[in-house]
């Protein structure tokens, strides 16, 4: 290992580091701009220029191998002047607009010029002013700010995948600009704004709000997807006003998905339920809590007690904290009820019998960017998990390969190594191939071995099992849809055999901030209660909902309302009004996750707890603290808990260890059927990415940007053709009784007998089931 | 007559055909090593001895770079000739593809043969759209009479030449810009190290040599290297091309052995034009510090000389001045050349070319204030030796020595708002 001496003091650095890695190690600080540890190197700023004992020059640190022996001056006379003379080339053009520029006082120019700028100018000449550039709904530009970095344009090529942004022109008149005049549409395009240095990219929902300083910061967890990505929230007045990432590299590293950035807005929706209401009639009345937990209590004892536990079902939101779930639970229980769940939009539960534990990723987040083989099934990756997807691509980079099984070949902006893509109801089939190619192969598929047999392999599927018995790290995912299958427990069992057979881990795909902690803390059927699906096909008397907005959430969201509508009371503890009170008797307005202490337990086990950023809004409150009061008076023992801490200590008593105890991707006994695919045209009806929950369904920016645009009806050019339909026309789209007229679009990358018709939308959410079939006629 | 090592085809009719190579020995030294399957050291050996330096601009041992090059690694590897040509003053290498490009073939076969590359490629100046062209002919006619692509000369081992025109980026002539280039990226050269032996196009081991480099390869095999040295002097090896542009007579190439007195060449080009005095020279391409008549008629050309002398010799472009010229306008010239041809990746040449062609300009413009020299040479001080590559360096050149050898006349611009030449 080399040995070099940095300002005075020796030390061992690992060979290959440059010199900011030895200056990181010890301690010490180097100016620089273009140097980001998770993008390549530019050595362009300049900034970082040290002088090197020897070196006729001052040579850049970000850039610089170390070679035993040397000698680095970071600070020396020659070193500062050389760091100063950059600086003055920095600002010469710069508009020293830092009074009314949103990055004051958090800006890296801004800060390094207090300490290597002089105080004036020995610039004379006219200053350059470059054109604004239009990012989006959710990027401002100012663009004159610009020091060329490079840092956006490396980070869309690099991390996103994608080059939305670029450098054209030479000298002075280089500018980023987006490819002529396309917007940037990257899930993770937010991330230019923590990378630039400057004030050039800047929040457009956050422009002109609030300064930096005024603002103090809270450390939270995204309550999105279940990557869990740890943030801070930045606050000023008790109002959250924007939201960055707060590194963590086990979980986002120093990324977060726009989703995570910007669903804050929607805190301060007009939707927000602030106070408790109850339905008078056809009216809905303002109540004080006591009223309306007293009815509450009221209405559940009594139907309890005429019908039965069994007359109550419970729905809640995996996007709720592990305290929430715990005493909904805790209480659907109390009340007789085994009728409970967080899985609405899953259509197949037989796996439940014969699962060993939790499902989740089946190994560490992080080790996602290691892995050198990877099948994903039925996985919409890029927009259900957009920073897995991210950890994805960077393994493809060093040399992963990347399969996929899935009823839409969608851009995965990383090489794809071997890809099925067939219809919904034909990925058992596929998934099947894959064992009986690893059984043709002399491998021990397991309980499965004698349902198989039949199965005629493709080269497809003989490539995709021969990749996964190459390589050493690997793994087999399941996305969301086929979590979501009508047949996910064959899914899961021929994943399970795969991964036994083949040695690659088999994992889920976590949709839900804490999709993992419900299954922990017993948010589903334990002792023979419905699970969301029955309770949605046999209709309850009364229905305790919890953050969930069934007509959306639900995999067959028709059916879901009709349930709801049929019932003689329904509960709602929710943040926002929505459709609720349609169906709804009481509403309880709960503290989303910035107004409530609590924890989520990420996709591969993490248990991570976070305090309340600020008050609950006008009587919002804590759901923990709702469901302590219901649990008193509905007279049910073990609701005595002071704080969210205690709630937590009783649901999880050893904490992460209690989780990891309970996490399992064994399965067993699932009995593969084989029935041919489903003749006629499958839907495949994902939960569009800024549809996922209440919060970024409320979220002003997102719901301006390309991926939150309206469902439409997308199809293979070739099924276009064949029913006589016309592209960019309109379509009536029949699903048994439900019907929508939406926009036909084209897109080969479907299979030819499939169509994409996203759920979760309130335009589609009279259609049915997510995966079900359909039919399209010309209107 | 002086021996011509690249352009002596222009003595024969028809000097581009194969015909003409062909006759006068060309392609033999091809054919003998193939023949002979000379080992790849012995060549770089005789290319050592030759003491042949690169032809672009900076005067690198050729020999030494080739033996940089790592022969045995198993992957692709390739050879790039740098035919961008667009250091202002430059002219020779688009006269070397029109007139002689069959030798430009065989040095870039031999290169391949030597450095163990699977493919060559030629990267042509924008500009000159024809000259790509006829070279994609003269591909041609090398292919179809065994001399380039499959089974070479019967030897069963196989190289072919690719073309890439530019688009007349000057930025483009520099190596590692010209790779991105090919790569089809925007041409912005890479910081360094790793150097193209290591990382070079598409990531491969690359050996890039300028066009007249690479077309002094085929004679310095055939002859020996000893023999090319002699042509030249020591350290200075062979013949050289000079473009000599400006106030003379007869403008134009001129290929003479180095170590020629630049009195000697002035002549060639028929002096300087007629009724007028020399004023000062720019001996080596725009990039090069200027030199008074008085040094530079003392002086010999090669590379050792005019580097003594306070210059370079660069690429031979020598751009002569009489007593007509303004050094004040003549530098806001230059100066806005680098500026507008900046890559703009690193800071302080982006924004000090600007910087420093904006003060130049309001000098020339009557503008100039006491301090605006010292501001410049400082200006300039900031640039050299900081940026990723040598454009920085090129900018600067011109603007400190102009400033250092006729500082009179800018401070006479500046006092008088005009010019102390002329009119
Ligand atoms: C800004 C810039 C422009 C250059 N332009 C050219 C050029 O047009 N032609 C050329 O041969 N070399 C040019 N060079 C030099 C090349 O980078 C490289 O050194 C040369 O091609 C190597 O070949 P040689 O060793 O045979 O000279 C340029 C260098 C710089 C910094
Ligand atoms: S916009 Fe910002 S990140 Fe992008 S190059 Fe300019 S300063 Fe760097
Ligand atoms: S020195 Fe100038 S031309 Fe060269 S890389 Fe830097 S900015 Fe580009
Ligand atoms: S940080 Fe090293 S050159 Fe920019």
């Amino acid at each position: 290992m080399p040995h070099i001496e940095i300002d005075g003091s020796e030390i061992e650095v690992a060979p290959g580091a440059t010199l900011m890695d030895a200056a990181a190690q010890a301690g010490i600080y180097i100016p620089h701009f273009c140097y980001h540890k998770k993008l390549s190197i530019a050595a362009s700023c300049r900034m970082c220029l040290v002088e090197v004992e020897k070196a006729p020059k001052p040579l850049p640190a970000c850039a610089t191998p170390v070679t035993d022996g040397m000698k680095v001056w970071t600070r020396s006379e020659r070193a500062v002047e050389a760091q100063k003379g950059v600086m003055e080339f920095l600002l010469i053009n710069h508009p020293l607009d830092c009074p009314i520029c949103d990055q004051g006082g958090e800006c890296q120019l801004q800060d390094l010029a207090v300490g290597y700028g002089a105080s004036n100018s020995r610039y004379a000449e006219p200053k350059r002013v470059v054109r604004e550039k239009e990012l989006g709904p959710l990027i401002s530009t100012d663009m004159t700010r610009c020091i060329h970095c490079s840092r956006c344009v490396r980070f869309g090529q690099e991390i996103a995948g994608m080059m939305e942004l670029g450098m054209p022109g030479r000298g002075e008149h280089t500018e980023v600009m987006p490819w002529l005049e396309h917007q940037v549409t990257s899930e993770l395009s937010g991330n230019v704004i923590d990378l630039c240095p400057v004030g050039a990219l800047t929040s457009k929902p956050f422009r002109y709000k609030a300064r930096g300083w005024e603002l103090s910061r809270r450390r939270t967890v995204s309550p999105h997807d279940g990557l869990g990505a740890n943030m801070l929230v930045h606050v000023k007045d008790g109002r959250v006003y924007r939201a960055v990432p707060q590194d963590n590299e086990a979980v986002n590293e120093c990324w977060l998905a726009d989703r995570d950035r910007y669903s804050y807005e929607a805190l301060y929706s007009e939707d927000r339920l602030t106070r408790p209401m109850v339905r008078d009639g056809d009216r809905w009345v303002e109540v004080d809590w006591g009223k309306a937990l007293a009815q509450v209590a009221g209405a559940l004892k009594m139907l309890r007690d005429t019908h039965g536990g069994d007359a109550i079902g419970v729905l809640a939101s995996p996007h709720q904290t592990v305290e929430e779930l715990h005493l909904l639970q805790k209480l659907a229980r109390g009340l007789g009820s085994d009728n409970i769940d967080h899985r609405l939009n899953h259509s197949d539960f037989a796996a439940d019998a014969g699962r060993a534990g939790a499902a989740w990723l089946g190994l560490p987040v992080a080790e996602l960017s290691n892995l050198d083989r990877v099948l994903l099934v039925g996985a919409t990756v890029r927009k259900d998990q957009p920073l897995a997807a991210q950890r994805l691509r960077q393994a493809v980079k060093a040399g992963a390969q990347l399969s996929i099984i899935h009823a839409a070949d969608d851009d995965l902006l990383c090489k794809v190594a071997h890809k099925l893509v067939v219809k919904p109801s034909a990925l058992v089939q596929a998934l099947a191939q894959v064992a009986r190619a690893l059984q043709e192969a002399g491998l021990d598929v397991g309980a499965v071995a004698a349902s198989i047999g039949g199965v005629a392999v493709t080269d497809a599927a003989r490539a995709i099992a021969g990749s996964l018995r190459g390589g050493a790290r690997k793994a087999l995912l399941l996305g969301s849809l086929a979590q979501q299958h009508p047949r996910a427990a064959e899914l899961h069992q021929l994943a399970w055999a795969i991964g036994q057979a083949s040695g690659a881990r088999v994992g889920f795909l976590s949709p839900a901030a804490n999709s993992v902690g419900a299954q922990v803390l017993g948010v589903q059927p334990a002792g023979g209660g419905r699970n969301a699906g029955r309770m949605l096909a046999e209709p309850r008397k009364a229905y305790v909902l919890m953050g969930v907005e069934p007509e959306l959430d639900a995999y067959d969201a028709r059916q879901a309302l009709e349930a709801l509508r049929g019932a003689e009371f329904v509960v709602a503890l929710t943040a926002f009004k929505g459709a609720a009170p349609d169906y709804a008797h009481v509403l309880l307005p709960i503290a989303p996750y910035t107004e409530t202490a609590g924890s989520y337990v990420n996709m591969e086990g993490r248990l991570q707890a976070f305090h309340g950023a600020v008050k609950p809004l006008g009587e919002t409150r804590p759901a923990w603290k709702v469901l302590r009061v219901l649990g008193n008076l509905l007279e049910l023992p073990g609701f005595e808990f002071d704080s969210a801490e205690a709630v937590r200590a009783e649901a999880l008593p050893e904490g992460e260890a209690t989780v990891r105890a309970r996490l399992d991707n064994a399965v067993e006994g699932v009995a593969l059927a084989h029935p041919a695919p489903v003749e006629g045209l499958d839907r495949v009806g994902e939960t569009p990415i800024y549809q996922l929950d209440p919060l970024v369904r409320r979220a002003p920016a997102l719901q301006k940007t390309a991926d939150a645009a309206a469902p439409e009806v997308w199809a293979h050019g070739e099924l276009i053709a064949r029913l006589g339909l016309e592209e960019g026309g309109q379509v009536r789209v029949t699903q048994g009784e439900g019907a929508a007229v939406l926009r036909l679009r084209r897109d080969d990358r479907l299979p030819v007998d499939a169509v994409r018709v996203a759920a979760g939308h309130p335009l589609t959410a009279g259609l049915g089931a997510r995966l079900g079939t359909l039919s399209l006629e010309r209107l | 007559m002086s021996t011509k090592v690249c352009l002596w085809t222009l003595d024969h009719p028809n000097p581009a055909s194969l015909e003409t190579y062909v006759a006068n020995g060309g392609y033999s030294a091809l054919k003998k090593i193939l023949a002979e399957k000379t080992p790849a050291e012995q060549i770089i050996e005789q290319v050592k001895i030759s003491a042949l330096r690169g032809r672009g601009g900076a005067g690198f041992p050729t020999g030494l770079k080739w033996s940089f090059m790592p022969r045995s690694f198993p992957g692709d590897k390739y050879v790039v000739c740098n035919t961008d040509e667009g250091e202002p003053g430059t002219f020779k290498d688009r006269d070397i593809v029109q007139f002689n490009p069959h030798q430009l073939i065989e040095g870039m076969v031999i290169a391949g043969y030597t450095l163990g590359a699977r493919a060559g490629y030629n990267y042509i100046h924008g500009e000159i759209f024809e000259l790509y062209q006829s070279w994609e002919q003269a591909l041609d006619e090398a292919r179809a009479a065994g001399y380039l692509g499959k089974n070479i000369c019967g030897s069963g081992w196989d190289f072919d030449i690719h073309a890439h025109h530019g688009y007349g980026a000057y930025i483009c002539g520099e190596e590692t810009a010209l790779l991105e280039s090919i790569e089809g990226k925007k041409g912005q050269p890479r910081f360094k190290p790793p150097f193209p032996a290591s990382f070079g196009l598409y990531g491969k081991p690359t050996t890039i040599n300028n066009t007249e480099t690479l077309a002094s390869i085929p004679w310095i095999v055939k002859h020996g290297g000893q023999r090319f040295l002699e042509l030249g002097k020591p350290n200075n090896g062979g013949t050289k091309i000079f473009s000599v542009s400006g106030h003379v007579n007869q403008p134009g190439n001129y290929e003479v052995p180095l170590g020629t007195p630049f009195a000697e060449l002035l002549e060639m080009a028929g002096g300087v034009r007629d009724g007028h005095r020399l004023k000062a020279v720019i001996p080596g391409g725009s990039s090069a510090p200027v030199l008074p008549a008085e040094i530079m008629m003392d002086c010999t050309l090669d590379f050792d000389a005019i580097a003594k002398a306070g210059s370079m010799l660069g690429s031979g472009a020598v751009i002569v001045m009489d007593e007509t010229v303004c050094m004040v306008q003549a530098l806001e010239r230059l100066a806005y050349f680098y500026f507008e041809e900046s890559c703009g990746q690193c800071t302080p040449c982006r924004e000090g070319t600007g910087w420093m062609y904006r003060v130049v300009h309001r000098i020339e413009h009557g503008q100039g204030r006491p301090e605006d020299l010292d501001l410049l040479m400082s200006v300039g001080g900031n640039i050299s030796g900081r940026t990723i590559c040598a454009l920085g360096d090129a900018a600067v050149g011109p603007v400190h020595s102009f400033i250092k050898h006729f500082r009179k006349e800018f401070e006479y611009h500046i006092e008088n708002k005009r010019c102390m030449v002329g009119d």
